[in-house]
């Protein structure tokens, strides 16, 4: 952005006259055009197209096999508003979150400063990308092996240091959302870590250093300088992760989906949001109902992320 | 501004264009799909046919080459194989973006859903027209793919059965004959004497048997029975032959309007199974989940299981892990044994774009030549009976007796797929609850008849 600005503000000079400001104006429309032509396509095409047809969808009781349906007004929405299955993977879902990004954002926050107190060493940055830089099929699959039951090097491991025999990650009730959280904050915090720690770079070293002087303690500077003065980065950070964070789905499928075909399980323990929109379009062939709780989705997560913004003052730095 | 409406004015005459094009090509389709019906056999076409099991897929490949050389010179057939679990989600895109194959291997529990969604072809018109007989096939199957309308919607190409597999080393070792399965009764009251086998089949870590002093059910090394899968609604490898022969029925007839999971002799049979997972005769609902029923059992971690006839050739196979047996499956309080008849059919498709040249194809599959090549195969049992007693030949030449499978068939002990119009929501209510049970989480008694109201709910409306 500041490499764009200067020129910018040069160039509003050089055109002194104000009729010539406007043939300008009206002069570089076309071509202003042609170069926002391709991403307005992909907006149109993979954004606005998709939304307005889904909200549509959503007022249908569009078949997908049969790929018609009618208009039936708010009747999904109606019963939306009765459906205990609706409420309780959104639960799950929030539960997933919780766990998610709170462990995701302490552990960040923590590689962040360290990566900015201690090293600048560009292998370990990379390094940290590495879980991040794995398709999430890949990572449920690798975990999936790493924590079966009989035969996961994991759960050897931990047995041989004493725990139960009946350890139980992806088959256990209880336990099926904390791994599935535990396993993304491994793939997305050095992500968000890197994100963080762009933020850090922001905060002038003479801050540290003043407090260096007055005998401050790296833990007292990490609480009073680091954490007030990364609140911007960390609100926009928290907005793009947990808007994520509740799109979970991939990770649930494929630890879950394996040979009980039912994905979401076991006892409904993991079916989550996405999950259950992806059940009612695929299985139950209901688009219509699948459409409406994803429009209902979309406004949760505008109101989540209306809320956090507000909260957290996103748009005001500390550092002036 | 100039160049805008030009812009706009040339994608206003694109899309006449494509409009046009759509027109044209929806003519096209009509005018294949009906009127010279003759004609249409006359030039090349390619029907694509998909199905789901790799293991029959070589001899629907030599069909399909028999049937272009000697019936059917101008049509050739594409096959496509996919996994079970890909198949049902594949098949729902490709019908979602109208590009759905013009046959397809069909199950009952996904049919009726197809049929409501309008997108399979009626075949009473060409049955009635070339005087196929639906009676050659063994009785039952094809009705099974008959709607309350009277359309039918498939026509018969195999039938499975289930059986109890047997580790025939581990038999040997408890001193248990096959015979001894054969002739045993169970109930869910203490297990019968299919129980006692069970118990002795089973050892814990320390060798000791699951019928002696001292036995640790905390610590199993094999178990005396092992659950093919997880429960599901139906149950086919698992619960429902000893539901059934305990008196329980899924539903009255197919397409009903409601079912009978609420009834005791249900619930009786699901708190055995659970009972008997936590005393440590039956592999827990977690290790079957987490690694396959059948994994266990070829591993040795399970001294015997129910399963289908289509896993003969997969665990009689040359790779096989294990020495297998097939025995009968136990007489229950009934006074008779059961199993579940399920068959599988040939579907068309409303997108086949040449109707005339599928329907050949389906007829050819549901004929005794291509069901005797299948047979032949020794993979699964045809629906016509004689290619039937192939399959059972090219097995015994295999050195495997697969009487057991057949034995229902011949005694008239098979209840039918329970057909229903809601297979999916069935399966999404009840699953859950099954593992529940399963996990000691809950009774039968408690988890089931809520689940069961829900389903008749489901059902009636």
């Amino acid at each position: 952005m500041t490499a764009v600005s200067p020129d910018t503000s040069t160039a509003t000079p050089r055109t002194s006259k104000g009729s010539k400001q406007l043939q300008n104006l009206t002069g570089g429309w076309p071509v202003a055009f042609w170069f926002l032509l391709p991403s307005m396509i992909g907006f149109g095409l993979f954004f606005l197209f998709p939304t307005i047809r889904g909200l549509y969808l959503s007022l249908t009781d569009w078949n997908l096999i049969a790929n018609r349906g009618e208009f039936i007004g708010l009747e999904n929405y109606r019963k939306l508003v009765d459906d205990q299955r609706f409420y309780d993977s959104m639960w799950r879902t929030l539960k997933y979150v919780v766990i998610n990004i709170g462990s995701q954002t302490v552990l960040a926050i923590l590689i962040a400063s360290m990566m900015d107190r201690l090293t600048r060493s560009s292998v370990i940055r990379g390094a940290l990308l590495l879980p991040w830089l794995m398709p999430n099929v890949v990572v449920g699959l690798l975990w999936l092996w790493m924590l079966d039951g009989s035969v996961g090097v994991v759960t050897e491991f931990l047995q041989w240091l004493g725990f139960s025999d009946d350890l139980a990650f992806f088959t256990s009730t209880t336990n099926v959302i904390p791994t599935i959280a535990a396993i993304n904050t491994w793939k997305f915090m050095g992500y968000t870590a890197l994100l963080m720690f762009a933020g850090l770079q922001t905060i002038p070293s003479t801050v540290y250093e003043a407090a260096a002087m007055d005998g401050a303690t790296e833990f007292q500077m990490f609480r009073k300088i680091t954490l007030p003065l990364m609140r911007p980065v960390l609100a926009l950070v928290l907005v793009i992760t947990i808007i994520g964070s509740f799109q979970v789905f991939d990770t649930v499928l494929v630890t879950t989906g394996g040979f009980g075909n039912q994905p979401g399980g076991p006892v409904n323990a993991s079916k989550v949001i996405y999950l259950y929109i992806y059940q009612n379009a695929i299985d139950f062939n209901d688009l219509g109902y699948a459409a409406a709780l994803s429009v209902v989705l979309v406004l949760v997560l505008m109101v989540v992320t209306f809320f956090q913004l507000r909260l957290l003052r996103a748009g005001e730095s500390d550092l002036a | 501004m100039e160049e805008i409406s030009n812009m706009l004015r040339e994608i206003k005459k694109l899309r006449l264009l494509a409009v046009l094009a759509a027109l044209a090509l929806a003519a096209a389709a009509c005018g294949s799909d009906g009127d010279d019906a003759a004609a249409s056999l006359d030039e090349p076409v390619t029907i694509d046919y998909w199905l789901w099991d790799g293991n029959q897929q070589p001899f629907y490949e030599q069909c399909a080459a028999d049937f272009t050389a000697n019936v059917q010179p101008n049509v050739t057939v594409n096959i496509e194989q996919f996994g079970w679990g890909d198949y049902w989600t594949g098949l729902t895109a490709a019908f979602a973006s109208d590009s759905a194959p013009d046959v397809f291997t069909d199950h009952l529990a996904r049919y009726p859903e197809f049929v409501e969604s309008g997108v399979l072809v009626s075949l009473n018109e060409f049955v009635e027209r070339d005087g196929v007989d639906v009676n050659q096939y063994f009785p039952g199957l094809a009705e099974l793919w008959t709607s309350p309308d009277g359309d039918r919607f498939g026509l018969p190409k195999d039938f499975d059965t289930i059986a109890m597999v047997l580790n025939t080393d581990m038999l040997a070792d408890a001193g248990i004959t096959v015979e001894d399965f054969n002739n045993a009764t169970w109930n869910p009251q203490d297990g019968g004497t299919w129980g006692e086998l069970i118990q002795r089949l089973t050892i814990d870590a320390n060798g000791v048997r699951g019928n002696e002093d001292g036995f640790d059910s905390s610590n199993v090394a094999v178990y005396g029975f092992g659950l093919e899968g997880n429960f599901g609604a139906f149950g086919q490898t698992t619960f429902s032959a000893f539901a059934a022969s305990n008196g329980y029925q899924a539903t009255d007839e197919p397409w009903a309007d409601s079912a009978n999971f609420g009834s005791q002799e249900l619930i009786d049979t699901i708190q055995w199974f659970a009972d008997w997972i936590e005393a440590g005769y039956i592999t827990p609902i977690e290790d079957v989940e987490s690694l396959g029923g059948t994994t266990i059992f070829q591993n040795g971690g399970a001294a015997t299981q129910s399963n289908g006839s289509w896993m003969i050739s997969t665990l009689s196979g040359d790779a096989t892990e294990v020495p297998v047996e097939y025995a009968a499956l136990p007489v229950g309080p009934i006074g008779e044994r059961r199993s579940m008849f399920n068959g599988l059919a040939d579907s068309i498709t409303t997108s086949a774009e040449n109707p005339e040249a599928a329907w050949e194809w389906v007829k050819y599959m549901a004929s005794p030549a291509c069901q005797e090549v299948v047979g032949g195969g020794a993979v699964v049992f045809p629906a016509i009976p004689s290619a039937a007693d192939i399959a059972e030949a090219a097995h015994a030449s295999n050195g495997v007796d697969v009487s057991a499978f057949k034995v229902h068939v011949d005694e008239g002990t098979t209840f039918l797929f329970p057909i229903t119009d809601s297979a999916s929501r069935i399966e999404d209510v009840m699953g859950p609850v099954m593992q529940q049970i399963l996990r000691n989480e809950g009774t039968a008694a408690d988890l089931i008849p809520p689940a069961a109201e829900e389903i008749n709910e489901i059902l009636g409306s």
